[in-house]
């Protein structure tokens, strides 16, 4: 990694170590055995409820009610109590009445637009924040930082009211369209911080060389702003993925639903279906760990630059 | 299906397209007014299109909120500051609130000090081993609430006695012979409070040891180094010299948290629903919109809850401030 963000300031750092989530500092290695043992211990128990629901997501529906799932420890190989079965059931059509297949592809559906329109927008604005003077500048960008910490239900409202109006409610555009403007604040302050801790000179000179705003912007400015981009797109995809209020209002629980929505609805069921439960929960779940654990370091970049979403 | 994903194709092209277009045809307009004009429309040419989404689905929508925390359940007329004093006289409501203050209180300080200390901690492991640590502690960063929620039936879960226990905490109960326990509906000390919050804690941890591990590792050695020398122990070094220059990402971390538990819904809504006391301001507002279908009531909610994020937003608007002189 060669440039990094110190914590707070969201500016490109001299230290260019400071992101790595496991640099060596001065104490590394002069852990106690106490300290091991701990340590191991409260991973242990921090990864025990992930295990569990894993556990139970492969173990036939007797099995997961006639024993609790630690009691694989006993007999781990005894085939009778494992399957795929509820992956299979729950990937399509089943009792329970929710298949998880169909909302796990309306998830991507919602997902990946939400994530991906905002940054452009945002690129453009954060750049007119950042190299541009005109009046009315600063005091709108306090508005901006002062909306990161506003909690999205003051919109949902009358915005309920609008959508039903416009006829817009349980369709994808009005999900999108609400994942925009409730991202953009956090979007224009991730990439203005960034943006604002890029070298003047290299835009100095661009201008000298007569290059309008327009041509600084794509040939240069997108190009060294890439680590914030990324930045952005993971955290708008896991917020957006993840969820339940947004997606409830305005997507409701018909053909459009997504995962969460879904999985909470799975959640009352108490007869047939129950032994989806922890299936759908997995299924649910796996997406954003799997971008998480690939793209941590952009992730980490993303929240040591101060960023906040209300 | 395959309908659906042609439309969402089409969102994210003609999204992008779209916005690639408007924003090429704006900038071309601008430059074709040129001179001083054009200097003074360009900026709101790129940053136009960001400034118009904010507002319309924040700025709009809030102004619109206040108004209708004024109004009937349908927002037709208005009822003057009737649905304040229904709220605020309703006992219900009054502990609504309580328990979303019981949140605030211990949330943001539990997820500092497990976070500080897991920092503190992994800091001293040889660096393979800090780094699975932490991830493992970080994973569940990535976990949504509802899953979150559904992960911890494992632990939580409850079957009738005589029957199977499949939660951990009730099969524990069982071996030293004692009755399972329907967690979510122990009321007394807002126990099944505390339960959920802890799923809540799980989650954001991870966040405030990546964020203060940073801070630690980026306090300079020879102060450390220098209280050594004084003859300070390891526990005066860490509150003496090393909390205090990390003091400033401790605020940001506990004011991040703190914003997430006030507007807490999704883990109530998902494992209680409210019921047995634990409910919380976020979940009443979506029953006031959705169940009771009383736009006045959510509303009120709302303002209540932008009344109560406002010292929060002071803060945040002067660490900017501060934040930007130094630059």
């Amino acid at each position: 990694m060669t440039t990094a963000i110190q914590p707070g300031t969201g500016t490109p750092a001299e230290d260019p170590q400071i992101l790595k989530i496991s640099k060596e500092g001065e104490n590394a290695g002069k852990a106690s055995w106490a300290v091991k043992i701990g340590l191991s211990v409260l991973c242990f128990l921090w990864l025990m409820p992930v295990l569990g629901l894993l556990i139970n997501s492969f173990r036939t529906r007797d099995a997961q009610f006639s024993s609790g799932w630690w009691s694989i420890i006993k007999n781990p190989f005894d085939s009778t109590v494992w399957t795929l079965n509820n992956y299979t059931q729950v990937l399509g059509d089943n009792a329970s009445g929710t298949n998880m297949g169909k909302a796990f592809i309306n998830s991507f559906i919602v997902t990946v637009p939400a994530t991906v329109i905002p940054i452009l927008i945002a690129a453009f604005a954060a750049y007119a924040f950042t190299f541009m003077e005109w009046r009315g500048r600063d005091i709108m960008f306090i508005i901006i930082v002062a909306l990161l910490v506003v909690p999205n239900q003051v919109a949902l409202v009358p915005l309920l009211k609008l959508y039903g109006t416009l006829g817009m409610n349980n369709t994808f555009a009005a999900v999108w369209l609400a994942h925009i403007g409730f991202g953009m604040p956090l979007a224009v302050y991730i990439l203005r911080n960034y943006m604002a801790g890029l070298p003047k000179a290299v835009i100095e000179s661009a201008k000298i060389d007569g290059a309008s705003h327009f041509t600084t912007f794509w040939k240069l400015i997108i190009p060294m702003s890439t680590p914030a981009l990324a930045s952005f797109a993971i955290f708008q995809f896991l917020w957006v993925w993840n969820d339940l209020l947004v997606a409830l209002i305005f997507l409701g629980r018909g053909d459009n639903t997504i995962l969460t929505v879904a999985l909470q609805g799975l959640q009352g069921q108490t007869g047939q279906g129950r032994e989806l439960i922890p299936a759908a929960g997995f299924v649910t779940i796996i997406v954003p760990i799997l971008v998480f654990l690939s793209l941590q370091r952009f992730f980490i970049r993303g929240m040591t630059s101060g960023a906040v979403k209300g | 299906m395959a309908l659906k994903i042609l439309n969402a194709l089409i969102a994210i092209i003609g999204g992008i397209g779209g916005a690639m277009i408007i924003f090429y045809i704006l900038n071309k307009l601008v430059e074709s007014v040129g001179g001083k004009w054009e200097d003074r429309l360009k900026p709101w040419a790129f940053a136009g299109p960001a400034i118009l989404a904010i507002g319309v689905y924040l700025i709009y929508p809030a102004v619109v909120t206040i108004q209708y925390s004024f109004a009937n359940e349908t927002s037709t007329a208005y009822v003057g500051f009737k649905n304040y004093t229904d709220i605020l006289t309703d006992s219900n409501f009054l502990q609504v609130l309580f328990n979303n203050l019981l949140w605030i209180i211990i949330v943001p300080a539990m997820c500092v000090i497990l976070g500080l200390g897991v920092a503190t901690l992994a800091d001293r492991l040889k660096p393979r081993g800090e780094k699975l640590s932490k991830t493992i502690i970080f994973l569940p960063m990535a976990i949504s609430m509802v899953g979150a929620a559904t992960i911890w039936r494992a632990i939580y879960e409850y079957q009738p006695v005589g029957t199977p226990q499949t939660g951990l905490l009730n099969a524990m109960r069982e071996w030293f012979g004692r009755d399972p326990v329907f967690w979510y509906g122990v009321e007394k000390l807002h126990f099944n409070s505390i339960l959920l919050m802890i799923i809540f804690i799980w989650t954001q941890v991870g966040y405030s040891m990546v964020l203060l591990s940073a801070a630690i590792k980026a306090v300079p050695e020879d102060t450390v180094e220098a209280g050594r020398i004084d003859g300070a122990g390891e526990k005066r070094i860490f509150f003496s010299i090393i909390l205090p220059q990390v003091w400033g990402t401790v605020l940001t971390v506990f004011i991040t948290v703190l914003i997430g538990v006030m507007k807490i819904f999704d883990i109530v809504y998902v494992t209680t629903n409210g019921g047995f006391n634990t409910d919380v301001i976020g979940r009443r507002f979506y029953n006031e919109l959705f169940t009771n279908g009383n736009a006045g009531y959510a509303s009120a909610i709302v303002v209540l809850l932008m009344i109560a994020i406002i010292p929060v937003l002071v803060y945040q608007v002067r660490h900017f401030r501060a934040e930007e002189a130094n630059r």
